[in-house]
Formats: structure tokens, sequence, C-alpha cells
């Protein structure tokens, strides 16, 4: 038998072609697809927005089907509202100032709630590398990171439902807008634009962690201290110095203090600009390294 | 055969192209190795699956085989060898070589919150079809794979054969030239282990071709042209299936006297008569039979005609070929004492092959 070594089969031809010497080889099926039209196999931008919005269609059908999932989204910003207003309100702004804290904490906590729904993205990837559905994705050809793109535009989706309720919540409880609509939405905007570039750092421990139990639990004992040693539930002029000084790196504060002054009014400029910079930040050294260690192939 | 060994010496002359135009491989691989600090994952692996064949890969837990997979569908990279799939290579056209594979296994999964068909159309879509083309692809796959009743509800209710179903369905959206079967019916029912074989095979007779990693021997019996059995990363023993029993040793008899007392008797007589070509008969005292391997079927005549000579009454009378547990222990109980064996017993194997 021989081979022509002259010809080099596309991969249409070669999916249609028959052994030469053996007749009992039965024809290709008929409607085999023709090959896409792909120079060195790149994946054009039409085609990656495509399997983004496939992937985004999955993560919100696995909330329909799981609704649990969206506990943290519908309850954190109610339960975290009720308890730091009405438990620790008059404790921190004094019995009956109540009123004045709704303005002080409901910003901060927009701060926090973007980081607190962006953890979730971690257990989300761990999980889907644990079940072989990541193997699956990453033996098509799809860019790989539209994986994890995805997963980012649904956890942004899930932040807006929980910044809208908290707000909500917050214009409830007597929460005064002293700025304007422009001003609130930048204030999401930024709370949203954090919480994404933490996600990078969450989908790294995702990947790189055993168990998402393993992912939370790591999570959280980064996040509580950094959430609670910052300026969102109490002015750090009340804490001890070296409190002080580390709440005043906290990027979190940065962020608090931002979204305060986009909704109260004031000087925001310094805390706006602190909090673009570290989401710049963060989002340019983890995501590179998520991404790198999403493609390896080891 | 013939035409076989001819490709593959072709072939070895000019492997070293990136794109190597053979038509009769659709999957070579060449030394492939992958190491774990210390453990050899796999150690230099070779074989050849021809275009629409099915090549078994067998071997224990631990021999490389899911590593060997993942190599071949660019989820790992190898550290030395080359491997091509469609012509495709897997270190330097990951991208290309994807849109030829479907892969199944104990790694690659559908969601398991989806529906089968929310599966099968999310996939349609990621493999470029369009919304209307990737409806129809689902709905096809799930008449196919009988879980069109199923379609809307979520894999996590499915039984473990129609998730298994699910999971091939899945691989095939993409009318894949190369199949990867990674231990397709672990964990199965023999029942719902028989449905994945025949649409196996009906995938087979659509010109698809397979590479299949199995423990079982039974299923790489039913399902492979040629077999390649890995232990320890390494290549031991290929060929057809019949081939590698062949080098095992032909048949064995076995003969159950009508008395038990007679066993050693018949024995005796049967070693007296020294036939030709017959050496170790065996008497089984406990089960009460007597083993005789042959070769021919005069054999099996003269065997009964020197004990129907001397009065030995008969009960029952079976040839057994020998399995692929035979083969297998054959050829990796070779290998365990001394490693050096093992290279020469692949290379006879391989000889008998040729």
């Amino acid at each position: 038998m021989s081979v022509d070594t002259t010809t080099s089969p596309t991969p249409s031809d070669r999916a249609g072609s028959t052994h030469p010497g053996s007749g009992a080889q039965p024809p290709a099926p008929p409607g085999r697809k023709p090959a896409p039209p792909v120079g060195e196999g790149r994946i054009g931008l039409r085609a990656n927005l495509r399997h983004i919005e496939a992937l985004v269609r999955r993560n919100v059908l696995q909330i329909k089907q799981d609704p649990e999932s969206m506990f943290d989204v519908l309850l954190m910003p109610i339960v975290f509202t009720l308890l730091f207003v009405y438990v620790f309100g008059g404790a921190i702004s004094g019995k009956g100032n109540q009123d004045d804290y709704v303005n002080y904490v409901i910003p901060g906590l927009l701060a926090m709630m973007g980081m607190n729904i962006a953890m979730a993205v971690g257990t989300g990837v761990n999980d889907d590398v644990k079940k072989g559905v990541m193997d699956r994705f990453r033996s098509m050809p799809i860019a790989r990171s539209s994986v994890l793109i995805a997963k980012i535009v649904v956890e942004i989706g899930r932040m807006s439902v929980a910044m809208t309720i908290l707000l909500g919540m917050g214009f409830a409880l007597g929460l005064e807008v002293k700025t304007s609509l422009v001003e609130v939405l930048a204030a999401i905007g930024l709370s949203m634009l954090f919480g994404a570039s933490l996600m990078w750092i969450f989908i790294l421990l995702g990947l790189t962690l055993k168990t998402p139990q393993a992912v939370q639990g790591l999570a959280m004992l980064v996040l509580t201290p950094l959430q609670f040693g910052s300026s969102i539930f109490a002015p750090p002029t009340t804490m001890p110095g070296w409190l002080e000084t580390f709440t005043d790196y906290n990027p979190l504060s940065n962020l608090a203090d931002a979204a305060r002054a986009l909704i109260n009014g004031g000087e925001l400029a310094n805390s706006v600009w602190m909090t673009l910079g570290w989401a710049a930040a963060i989002t340019l050294v983890t995501a590179p390294l998520a991404v790198a260690k999403f493609r390896k192939r080891t | 055969m013939g035409p076989h060994i001819v490709d593959n010496m072709q072939q070895n002359h000019r492997s070293d192209t990136a794109r190597i135009s053979d038509r009769t491989h659709a999957v070579e691989v060449r030394g492939l190795v992958k190491h774990y600090g210390e453990t050899k994952a796999l150690d230099g692996v070779d074989l050849t699956v021809r275009e629409g064949t099915v090549l078994g890969v067998l071997g224990p837990n631990g021999a490389g085989k899911t590593t060997l997979v993942r190599c071949l569908a660019t989820l790992i990279l190898p550290d030395a060898g080359s491997a091509t799939v469609a012509g495709y290579d897997v270190v330097h056209q990951p991208r290309q070589l994807r849109r030829t594979i479907g892969l199944t296994g104990q790694y690659a999964s559908v969601d398991e919150k989806l529906s089968g068909w929310e599966n099968l159309y999310m996939i349609g879509r990621l493999l470029d079809l369009s919304r209307a083309a990737a409806r129809r692809r689902a709905a096809e796959m799930l008449e196919r794979f009988s879980l069109t009743d199923a379609a809307k509800k979520p894999v996590m209710q499915y039984s473990g054969g129609m998730r298994r179903r699910l999971d091939l369905a899945a691989s095939l959206v993409g009318e894949p030239s190369v199949l990867y079967l990674d231990e397709p019916t672990t964990g199965l029912d023999p029942r719902t282990r028989n449905e994945v074989w025949d649409e196996v095979q009906r995938m087979v007779t659509e010109g698809v071709t397979v590479l299949l990693t199995t423990q079982y021997m039974e299923e790489a019996e039913r399902l492979a042209d040629e077999l390649t059995v890995i232990d320890q990363g390494r290549v031991i023993a290929e060929g057809r299936v019949d081939e590698l029993k062949a080098k095992v040793g032909g048949r064995t008899l076995r003969i159950r006297p009508s008395d038990r007392s007679q066993l050693d008797a018949m024995a005796r007589e049967l070693a007296r008569a020294g036939l030709d070509g017959i050496a170790g008969v065996h008497t089984a005292v406990d089960e009460g039979l007597l083993t005789v391997p042959i070769l021919t079927d005069e054999q099996l005549t003269a065997v009964v005609g020197v004990l129907a000579s001397h009065h030995f009454g008969i009960a029952d009378i079976t040839t057994h070929l020998p399995s692929l547990d035979d083969v297998f222990l054959a050829v990796t109980g070779e290998r365990r004492p001394v490693s050096e064996q093992s290279a020469e017993s692949a290379t006879t194997l391989q000889e008998t092959a040729a």
C-alpha cells in the first residue's frame, strides 16, 4: 500500500477520507460539518463572545437549578444592614444616632458586599475542576480564558443584585443620598470593579486548593480581618494607633471611604484613585497568574 | 495486518515531520514521557491507532492510561516524545487538535446541575454551531442515546447509565474523528455496560476512531481491534486480541473423568502416550479436572483417543481459549520481578505480531 506523501490533507479531508486499502470501512457519516475557517486555530472575537455567552448561560442555569446559591446575595445585605444598624449602630454612634450610622455603614457595606460575593467564584471554579467539567472545557476548541470571564460576568450580575437590595434596605432605614444618582452609580461601579479584581485572587485559590471548603476557609481567614480592620464599620480614628495605620493602608478602607464620599459628599479624589490603583494592581498581578495556572498543562 | 506493518515502517521514517500526512493513522504516539516527580506516569510509550479502528489500552490502576489520554487531549504537556492526533501535534497545534477530538471519561464530565439538553446545547454553542443548529443537534443526540424523556431533568437525577450515555453524547456533539474513552464503563452494572458497548460499536461503524482505556478484559475483547498493554508507564505487549492470546498459548482442554479417582491414572497414561507436541498435563484434584494445553485439533482427537483406548470414562470435556486475564497475567507477571525481562517480552510479542 502506498501513501501519498505529497498531499497534506486538511482536517475536513481527513475526517471524510477512507482508508484506501480497506473497502470495508464505511464512508464518513453525512452531515460532517466542514472544518471551521480557522487559520492557525485562533479563536476570533465573535466566536469568543459566543462562547462566553454560552458559558454565562450555563452559570445562570446553575443558579436557577440551585436557588440556594443565591442566599448570600439575597440575605447578606439584609442581615448585615439590620445587624449593624440596630445591634452595633447605637454602640458605635451613640444611642438614638442609628440614623446617622445608616449613612456611615451602608456605603461601607457596599464595599464589603463586592468582596463577599466575589468569594463564591473561587468555590465555583474549584467545583468545576473537581467534577471534571473544567477538563471538558479545556479539551474543547475555545479560549480557556472565556470560562473564567463567564464566571466573572455572572458574579458581577450577582453583585448588582446584592447591591440593589442593600441600597433598598438602606433607603428603608433612612439612607439619605446627599449627592446625585450619578455618584451613587459611581459608588456601585467602583465597588463592583474592586470586587471583580478580587475575583482573580479567588479564582487562583479555587484552582490551587483541593476542596471548595478549603477555598472558603482560607478566603474567610484573609477577608475577616481585612473587613473589620477597615473603615467599613467604624471610623479608624477610634482605633488604637497601630490599627489605624493598618486601616489606612487597607484597600477596603479606601473603597469604603470612596463610596461614602460618593453618597454623602465630601473629598473623594484621593480614596477613589487609591481604590482604582488597588483594583488595577490586584488584577495585573493575579489575573495573569490565574490564567496561567488555568492554561498550564500539567 | 500486512499493509498496517508496511505503513508502520514508512511511518517511522517520517515521524519527524510536523504534519504527518498519513491517512491511515489517526493517532501516533512516539516515545511519550510524563513524569510527576519520581513517578513515571508515562515512560516512553509508543502506539498507533489506525483510522476507523478501536485501540484498547489495557492496564492496571496507575499504569498510566489516564495520563496518556490527558496528554492526547491536550490537557497536559508531555515531558518528552511526540504525539499527533489526526495529523496535529499535541504540543504545538493544540487548538486545531481540539477540533477533531471527543473526550469521555473519568475526568471530562458534564455539568450535573444542568439538564441533559442544556449540556448538549451548551457544547454545541461552544463548538460554534448556530443556536438553531445547536438545538437540532442536542435533540438529535438525546434521541440517539434514548435520553429524550430525561432531556429536561438535571443530570444530577440521572442514573449511572443515563449519565454515561450523556457523556458519550456530549463528546459526539462536535462529530469528532477521534474519540477517547477513558474507562467508559467503570462502575456500571453489566446491563448498562452492554448498552455503552453497543453505542461505542455504533460509533465505530460510523467511521470514528476510538482510543479506549480499560481495566476490563471483557471490554477490550468486545470492542478493540488491537490492544496495547501498558504497565508502569511502558508498553509491555501489543497486537491484535487473537495474536496476544496465541502468544500466551493455544487452547486448554479440561477433562472431567466419570470417576474422580482415575484422575492420576489418566494423567499417567496421557504422559506415557507421548503425544506429539503435548506437554504439561495437569491434574486439578480439587476440581476433579485434568487440564491439557493443546495447539491443534488433531491433538484434541489424539488425547481423546488415548483416553478411550484405556477405557476411561469421560463425564465432560471442554476447550478454553486463554482469556485476556491470562494474557495480562502472562505479560505483567513476567515483567514484575526483573524489569529487563519486560523489554524482551514486549519485543517478542511485537515480532509475533509482525
